[in-house]
């Protein structure tokens, strides 16, 4: 053996072929299937690089980050049912967005994307301004739970003052999270800040690995543990708040991809980060395609929903094998 | 030279100062809630005091990078969690965390620690399937892999049975024997008398008493700081307390 910890490499590269397989498969699949043996579609081109490539890149980006930054949060607060909701910036960026709508500035372009960048940039500096300097872990995730709760809280009363019928159809809608119609414009917004956000959490990840031992024991081997709080926080901050803004919320995605990729793994919080990163891609490509394919009267199942129907099972068995492994 | 000059740390250590030197065994005794452990984490540079300094070799901790301080400094906490279920080599692997060395040459390290501490047959096992007596040598064996110059550990044997407390022992000798700094917070006061060379005795925050175990030990400290009437029997390095 060269390195003291398993080779991650095997499952990567099967991640990424599953990838490679599954991605022109996404293309190809949709209300109108297209296939090249097939006689001609009209407006294929057009059909695959304005609707179902950007769609598919922005599965990928957002299953991407969701994934990693799900595997980075069960590594910080050392905790297999965390997830990146935790620390309050989805339901933040959410309110955000909601508020567009009940203003009425959603009419414009950016300006939806922008309130929910504004609403999760919120919550990140309202949880740096909590958890301060000196806070811990735990004052840091109850900042977090507080944030979530009046988040969804004022998005109730945002629901509950809405100014129209249409507003209000247009909010519950739109926070069932989901990827059609989204275009490359979106792509361009999500893209480079889960990229950012992806970059520092593989920056922190040997300080998670640290703290798979505790804190004291992580700070004696180097740790710095406000350094990595400002990590985190800008990470989930950038990943989960680009996400909310572009698609809507998506949940369970970070709290399953890492459960199902951990036992490939020797289970260090970074040896779970890339393989989390391929798998919450594929995740979300897959369900996002099988979303378009499913025959449902009144339009597509919503993303959102669908994970959640799928997440909600998944949690429960997970709440067992805990319950089971306790007794 | 590990030194703790004159430090206080607000309701847990009043003007604490404690010479530590390499190449012994040096025991933190004291009742509990007496400050063995805020004295050890101020020690590892874990703790600030609010006055006075923690020094290596004459530079004050604080100076320190965190990095550097790390590769220095083992410590080992008493609560031995490990978040997730690591293997024993993955476990002790972590331990290279504070070097920039080649994972072969991690590789190397962590084998010889675990060699250290008869861990080679357990390389692969689950940290969890392992008996208490096998995860305190993991937890150990983790320290000794960052190759650190002081080892600090906080009631490293407690939890053990005799003849682990026995065998782990040794290996802190045979440590200190190797020049490294060895301090053990212990609560067994037998343990302390015949495995340290020197022993801090705390009491309320602060030095009650310290010097060799003979004398920091003594029948009448014992009797100040925990109020109990005691007897050494036996000889040296192998004495027992009666109360």
């Amino acid at each position: 053996m060269t390195s003291a910890f398993s080779n991650p490499l095997p499952l990567t590269k099967t991640l990424l072929t599953a990838l490679a397989l599954a991605l022109p498969l996404s293309l190809l699949a949709g209300q109108v299937w297209i296939s090249p043996f097939s006689p001609p579609v009209p407006n294929a081109t057009a059909i695959l690089m304005e609707l179902r490539l950007p769609r598919a890149m922005l599965a990928l980006t957002l299953g991407a980050g969701l994934g990693a930054a799900g595997a980075a949060m069960q590594g910080y607060l050392r905790n297999p049912l965390a997830d990146p909701g935790l620390f309050g910036i989805a339901p933040a960026a959410a309110l955000g967005a909601v508020l567009s709508f009940y203003t009425g500035y959603e009419a414009q372009a950016f300006t939806l994307p922008l309130f929910a960048l504004i609403g999760g940039g919120g919550a990140m500096g309202l949880l740096a301004l909590i958890a301060g300097r000196a806070g811990g872990i735990a004052l840091f995730t109850l900042a977090g739970m507080m944030i979530a709760s009046l988040a969804g809280a004022l998005t109730s009363l945002a629901i509950s003052l809405s100014p129209n019928p249409f507003a209000l159809s247009e909010i519950v809608t739109w926070l069932m999270g989901a990827l059609a119609d989204r275009g490359w414009q979106e792509v361009r917004l999500a893209a480079p800040l889960t990229l950012a956000g992806l970059v520092l959490l593989w920056r922190a990840a040997p300080a998670l690995d640290a703290l798979a031992l505790g804190e004291s024991a992580a700070r004696s081997l180097g740790v710095d543990p406000t350094r990595l709080l400002w990590l985190m926080i800008c990470a989930i901050g950038l990943i989960v708040g680009s996400g909310v803004a572009v698609a809507g919320m998506i949940g369970f995605v970070g709290l399953m991809v890492p459960h199902m990729i951990r036992p490939f793994t020797d289970q260090r919080p970074s040896s779970t980060l890339i393989p989390s990163a391929l798998a919450g891609a594929l995740l979300l490509l897959i369900a996002d395609c099988l979303c378009r394919l499913l025959p449902l009267q009144g339009g597509e199942l919503r993303l959102g929903i669908a994970l959640s129907l799928a997440g909600a099972p998944f949690f429960l068995r997970l709440l067992l094998k805990m319950r089971r492994e306790l007794a | 030279m590990l030194e703790a000059l004159r430090i206080t740390i607000p309701h847990r250590l009043h003007d604490v100062t404690a010479q530590l030197r390499a190449g012994r065994v040096t025991a933190i005794c004291g009742p509990n809630g007496a400050g063995k452990s805020t004295l050890l984490s101020a020690l590892a540079g874990l703790i600030v005091p609010a006055s006075g300094t923690v020094t290596l070799c004459g530079q004050p901790l604080a100076e320190l990078s965190p990095q550097d301080r790390a590769r220095r400094i083992g410590y080992l906490p008493q609560s031995g969690e490990v978040a997730w279920n690591l293997s024993v080599r993955t476990l002790v692997g972590l331990g290279r965390l504070p070097h920039r060395t080649s994972a072969a040459e991690n590789a190397a390290i962590v084998s010889e620690a675990m060699a250290s501490l008869d861990l080679t047959a357990f390389a692969d096992r689950p940290i969890n399937t392992l008996s208490g007596g096998e995860r305190a040598r993991a937890m150990l064996a983790r320290v000794l892999a960052t190759q650190p110059d002081w080892i600090l550990a906080d009631e490293p044997l407690a939890a053990l049975d005799l003849s682990h407390q026995r065998s782990l022992a040794g290996r802190f000798r045979s440590l200190a024997e190797q020049r490294k700094g060895v301090v053990l917070v212990v609560h067994d006061l037998a343990l302390a008398m015949n495995h340290a060379d020197h022993v801090i005795v705390l009491d309320h925050g602060r030095v009650a008493a310290q010097g060799k175990p003979e004398e920091a030990l003594s029948e009448a400290v014992i009797a100040q700081v925990w109020k109990l009437q005691s007897r050494w029997l036996g000889e040296p390095g192998h004495r027992a307390i009666a109360i």
